[in-house]
């Protein structure tokens, strides 16, 4: 089976539950809040968080203000970005969903962190070289899907907001649902196929923009293009050696038949 | 002090008295780089003893700030200096050139340390720097461009060491080396080409944050093609240095480098012009949005304006305009860089702004001190400039 998880904005109460679960199950430290002129807390994901309710207000055609909770967390696609970017393969796709991170094949290069189109891995900036800085994200929580467990985010979530099971069976769901409200949700599921497809989905009242979600990515992977680029480079190495080599040959050979027409015999070598 | 002549099988292999200057008074220069160096040095040991919150600005939304998007990006592009004249002595056959080519290749040394030592202080985990060898990732093109770094690196260094071989008088290794100079020069174009070009790849991942009028499938070959042009245009730049700073006749030999950079920043343009239209984007650059400024700030100032002065003789002969023309092309593939790796990027609306942090600034520049100061000895120390029967290639 595929492990995955739909959000059901519309769901979601924005109580933070699944923030405060998720920080508890992988034993994060707190982070000292800061008044963002919305409940949101903390202001952004970091090495110590790794789930983030994004709180925002937005102005109803009747001039109501609604609050829209988006959650900001690893989206653990199935054709990564950061894995792809990683030189180490410290980031990878396992079969069954989640993307997990290797810290023992890690330099620490952060590339993984420009490709992401979620701005999702975080570093540890404030640790030494003795401690180790290492990249932190959301890892599905492997360790319980092992005890045939859901995530702590989702075991959390009091409102059926946040849903686990089967990537198929999460999608056929989410179909059902926005079929059943059409005049609720918007016809779309995000991460169906947003940037070659993600195992957490989202379904939503509001413009998915307004979650914090990037409205930009296409349907292919983010890393095809350079995917493409890599797959040309033994081609393209073992072309110009051959090229220059014989390039180099017919110099030579001008340059000596230059020499020789002209008169003056170099000595070479 | 006269520079010593090149009679080095009686010298001994160090001579303190030989140093370029008296080291109890040293000029003033060369105390101010001393002194860069040391702040390089130790915002270092800041940096490894602290982390990055006390020395860097850099945050999750930028994960790369000055020392990958513009120490390691603009050290390897500069180094191109040593693959472009090495293939024009080597392969172009262009012999008038040869005089340059030992300083273009140690320019290049210099430029790859500049990137590895940058990358030492950015990494986490700096001491895992060789990992690539063991865990593959070809699909990575940071992967490609570790191993390349690595290999090319070690050219140089060979490409360069008959100046080692010739100032302490080691004849065997001399001729051993002369045999693999073509060889060194093929494989060095090769890996430099690969890459080059593999670090516009790198920026291929971020289709959906990179700004349009930079991101193009054909990204790696604008890198390639902007490191082929400013590879004449640094030698021309560091030629002119020392020119004053050695006393060498160097500057007589710039103009057919100078005559070659309009055509081939010319080249560059027209692709980079060709690929606008083709996507359609061409108008993008008169849209009024900061972006389309810093891109045409970039082109005019770094490509256009250069290639239309170096394309008058009155200027390709002139030290001083043809230095200004040159320095333009630097500053301007400095300024692409930046905004590939860092300034004309999209960043999500809640993003932590990021300024370089002063250290950081203080890390860079001490850093190119540095390495100006081993520029400087090396130069004064080894047979860096002028032609030597020894790196003709063998037959």
């Amino acid at each position: 089976m595929s492990h995955a998880i739909l959000f059901d904005a519309h769901l979601c109460t924005g109580c933070r539950g699944c923030q405060v679960a998720c920080k508890q199950w992988n034993d994060r430290k707190a982070v000292k809040t800061e008044n963002t002129g919305s409940y949101q807390n903390p202001p952004h994901l970091s090495a110590d968080t790794w789930l983030l309710m994004k709180f925002k207000e937005i102005e109803q055609p009747d001039g109501k203000v609604q609050f829209v909770f988006g959650r900001r967390a690893c989206m653990h696609c199935h054709h990564p970005a950061c894995a792809s970017a990683c030189p180490l393969e410290a980031l990878h796709k396992t079969e069954d969903g989640p993307v997990l991170y290797r810290a023992d094949r890690c330099f620490g290069c952060r590339y993984c962190m420009l490709a992401c189109p979620f701005e999702i891995p975080t570093f540890e900036w404030d640790q030494n070289e003795i401690e180790g800085p290492w990249i932190r994200k959301c890892n599905f929580c492997i360790d319980r899907l092992g005890e045939g467990k859901q995530p702590a985010c989702v075991h959390t979530c009091v409102s059926g907001a946040l849903k686990h099971g089967d990537r198929e069976e999460l999608i056929a769901y989410a179909r059902e649902r926005i079929q059943k409200y059409p005049d609720i949700y918007i016809d779309h599921i995000y991460g169906e196929h947003e940037a070659g497809g993600t195992s957490v989905m989202y379904i939503s009242h509001v413009p998915f923009e307004e979650l914090g979600l990037p409205t930009n990515l296409g349907d292919e992977p983010i890393s095809e293009n350079a995917e493409a680029a890599m797959f040309a480079t033994p081609i393209a190495a073992a072309g110009l050696i051959a090229g220059l080599t014989g390039f180099y040959w017919i110099m030579k050979r001008r340059m000596k038949l230059g020499a020789h027409a002209s008169g003056d015999s170099e000595d070479q070598g | 002090m006269a520079r010593a002549e090149v009679k080095t099988k009686q010298r001994p292999w160090l001579n303190l008295n030989e140093l370029p200057f008296p080291l109890r008074r040293p000029p003033i220069p060369v105390v101010a780089l001393f002194l860069l160096t040391l702040v390089a040095v130790g915002v270092f040991i800041a940096r490894l003893m602290t982390g990055w919150t006390l020395v860097t600005n850099m945050n999750d939304n930028y994960g790369w700030g000055l020392w990958k998007g513009f120490n390691t990006l603009v050290g390897i592009a500069l180094g191109a200096s040593g693959f472009t004249t090495a293939f024009a002595v080597y392969m172009l056959g262009q012999e008038r050139l040869r005089p340059l080519a030992r300083m273009a290749i140690l320019v290049g040394i210099l430029g790859y340390f500049s990137s590895v030592f940058s990358l030492l202080i950015d990494l986490g985990h700096p001491e895992r720097i060789v990992l690539p060898i063991i865990y593959w990732a070809p699909e990575s093109p940071l992967f490609e461009v570790a191993w390349c770094v690595i290999l090319y690196t070690t050219v140089l260094i060979f490409e360069f060491s008959p100046s080692l071989f010739e100032r302490f008088g080691l004849k065997r290794a001399e001729r051993v080396i002369h045999f693999a100079v073509i060889p060194l020069v093929i494989g060095g174009t090769v890996l430099s080409t690969l890459h080059q070009s593999s670090l516009g790849s790198l920026f291929l991942n971020v289709p959906d944050q990179l700004d349009k009028l930079w991101y193009t499938p054909l990204l790696p070959l604008f890198f390639y093609l902007s490191a082929v042009y400013v590879g004449p245009a640094v030698v021309i730049v560091v030629a002119t240095f020392c020119q004053k700073a050695f006393n060498q006749k160097l500057t007589q030999l710039l103009p057919p480098l100078a005559a070659a950079l309009p055509f081939l920043l010319g080249f560059y343009l027209f692709i980079k012009i060709a690929e606008l239209i083709g996507a359609r984007e061409f108008g993008v650059m008169f849209d009024g949005t900061r972006n389309s400024y810093l891109f045409l700030a970039e082109i005019s100032l770094g490509v256009i304006l250069p290639m239309l002065m170096l394309a008058f003789k009155r200027i390709r002969y002139n030290t001083s305009w043809r230095f200004v023309a040159a320095l333009l092309v630097v500053f301007g593939l400095m300024f692409n860089r930046v905004n590939v790796s860092i300034i004309a990027w999209s960043r999500p609306e809640d993003a932590i702004p990021y300024f370089p942090h002063i250290l950081e600034i203080g890390f860079t520049v001490g850093l190119w001190a540095g390495l100006a100061l081993v520029f400087y000895v090396a130069a004064h120390y080894l047979p860096v400039f002028g032609p030597r029967a020894s790196d003709k290639p063998a037959d």
